[in-house]
């Protein structure tokens, strides 16, 4: 435990020096707990109920049932916040893990530190947490104050237990991290068989497009996030994580590493 | 102690590239306390033999025990037995000086730490820039600290490569000098140089490599083999006749005349100079200096390379 600490360690001291991964994991999660926050205020509609909601799908609807639309449309919106919200899990972990490997490869620091007792597991551990760490503390936190900052919107009671219900709680609480775990394996998969920073950090974004599909699909009225589907996420991303927790290990070949850096 | 046994490293460069072999059948054996000088041309294999043997990359085959521990099988306790100095020093350049130490000494569980960073901060002369980020630092402060990096776990074998390329005269001096300090200590020291008078100074014993070990011994052992040893008598004139009275003496391997200087081949000079001295005086010639003639290591390992 002590060298995944010391691991975690060196990587947030050097990364937090970095303007860009800084802004990513500060400004980016303030930018989307304030976004929401204003949306959600200045939705103003008529007194028609969510029954008349006649665009949205049929799935939302039924939720939205004996609800004014103001309020059918604030938790229409607001499973769109969310998604919007799961972006902060992958892209931190991503920003910072995409240059674990690769950064320090084109620095020359890799191989004293492939040369040191540290084990596969241990270095890996140590910098997939450092990536999945602050993206989970910044979602948690960011959901937190949203939470905490709901009643200034003024939205409804109805709109606020749909936010702070099972749907929500579990994706923030159980999805993110498990988004984060899988974003970081993966940006250090991709890191460690790369030879750019740019194109690592580049090519593991890709993990961000399954969620703006889902994210479409939302709005196109296809699907609709809901508990069944927050569960259906969840032993989702518990195979995905398993998978590339494995790959990862499988694919850090100390001397693959070291050899065929050109 | 290190002992390799016909150890070979071939990359395999996938299908469309032939395999290249690195290093071939190497077998050595570096004594206790010993500086061993790993001498080759770019590309010799020589980064490759260190990387196997602080087990970084695994031979292809063939067998190796550093310090008793057995390469391939206790790869982790080799890695915090030994101690590296990769040819490029590879710190974190965001981090200060002390910081980069501390988690290096944080990975090889050194007891004191905070102790044993500032012992080796001191010694070489880093202490007053420790805050300082590494980015800040000339070259030679890195290697410095890379140097201080590596000892700080006080490993008794140490690899280092090309510890002094780059670095201006006096940097190179202070890291010479470092290393001879390291060698009263009695740590064992493995150093691959292209710096043939550094290796000439430091190590007791030298392998010129290249690929596969063309020849390892000491370098005098390495001199006499290859050139033998020469006396030069330099005298104020010379006779055309004195040529011939030193090529009868019967210990003499060979004679040449050079602008008023004898070169003669001996094998015994210590005890066989004074009977030269001797025939010369007698016949009449003035002797101004004597001394053996001694080849720079750089003319033994080319000599080597261009054989091999």
């Amino acid at each position: 435990m002590d060298r995944i600490r010391t691991i975690i360690d060196k990587e947030w001291a050097e990364v937090f020096k970095n303007r860009l991964v800084l802004f990513t994991v500060t400004l980016l999660p303030l930018l989307f707990t304030a976004m929401p926050l204003i949306i959600l205020s200045n939705i103003k509609m008529g007194n028609s109920t969510g029954v008349e909601m006649t665009d949205s799908s049929a799935g939302f609807t039924q939720n939205c049932a004996g609800l004014p639309s103001q309020d059918c449309l604030q938790i229409l919106m607001s499973n769109e916040f969310l998604l919007l919200f799961m972006i902060l899990p992958v892209m931190i972990p991503i920003t910072i893990a995409a240059y674990s490997i690769v950064g320090e490869k084109t620095t020359h620091s890799l191989e004293p530190l492939l040369a040191t007792p540290i084990s596969t597991i241990e270095l890996l551990a140590g910098k997939t947490l450092a990536a999945i760490l602050p993206g989970v503390v910044a979602t948690w936190g960011c959901f937190l104050i949203f939470i905490l900052l709901l009643p200034v919107t003024g939205i409804s009671q109805a709109v606020r237990s749909y936010i702070t219900g099972p749907t929500w709680l579990m994706a923030i609480t159980i999805i993110g991290p498990l988004m984060a775990v899988l974003a970081a394996n993966f940006a250090v998969i991709v890191s460690s068989r790369v030879n750019d920073p740019r194109v690592a950090e580049q090519f593991s974004a890709i993990l961000l497009v399954p969620l703006l599909v889902v994210l479409f699909l939302q709005i196109a009225g296809v699907i609709v996030v809901n508990v069944q589907l927050v569960l259906l996420g969840i032993f989702g991303f518990i195979v995905l994580d398993c998978f590339f927790i494995y790959l990862g290990s499988k694919l850090f070949q100390r001397e693959n590493i070291l050899t065929r850096w050109k | 102690m290190i002992k390799t046994d016909q150890i070979t490293k071939i990359f395999k460069l996938g299908k469309k590239n032939p395999p290249i072999t690195a290093v071939e059948d190497l077998t050595l054996e570096v004594k206790e306390g010993e500086v061993f000088g790993f001498l080759g041309p770019n590309g010799a294999g020589k980064t490759t033999t260190v990387r196997m043997l602080t087990s970084l990359i695994a031979p292809t085959s063939g067998h190796a025990t550093i310090n008793g521990l057995q390469l391939g099988k206790d790869d982790q306790k080799i890695r915090g037995d030994v101690g590296i100095l990769t040819e490029t020093p590879g710190m974190y350049d965001r981090l200060s000086a002390e910081k980069n130490l501390t988690i290096f000494a944080r990975l090889y569980r050194v007891k004191d730490i905070p102790g044993q960073v500032a012992i080796y901060l001191h010694m070489l002369g880093l202490w007053e820039r420790r805050f300082d980020e590494v980015g800040s630092f000339s070259k030679g402060m890195r290697q410095k600290l890379a140097i201080a990096r590596a000892l700080l776990h006080e490993p008794k074998i140490l690899f280092l490569d090309e510890p002094t390329s780059g670095l201006d005269p006096e940097a190179a001096k202070l890291v010479r000098d470092f290393i001879e300090e390291l060698k009263m200590e009695g740590r064992t020291i493995f150093l691959c140089t292209h710096n043939l008078d550094e290796a000439d100074r430091l190590c007791q014993r030298i392998a010129i490599f290249k690929t596969h070990l063309i020849t390892v011994d000491t370098p005098e052992a390495l001199r006499t083999r290859l050139f033998g040893r020469k006396v030069v008598f330099h005298l104020k004139s010379i006779d055309p006749n004195w040529l011939g009275l030193i090529k009868e003496l019967p210990f003499v391997q060979s004679a040449s005349n050079i602008d008023n200087k004898l070169m003669i081949g001996l094998n015994d000079p210590e005890n066989e100079n004074p009977v030269i001295v001797r025939k010369l005086v007698e016949a009449g010639a003035e002797i101004q200096f004597v001394g053996e003639l001694r080849h720079s290591l750089e003319d033994i390992y080319l000599q080597m390379i261009h054989q091999s």
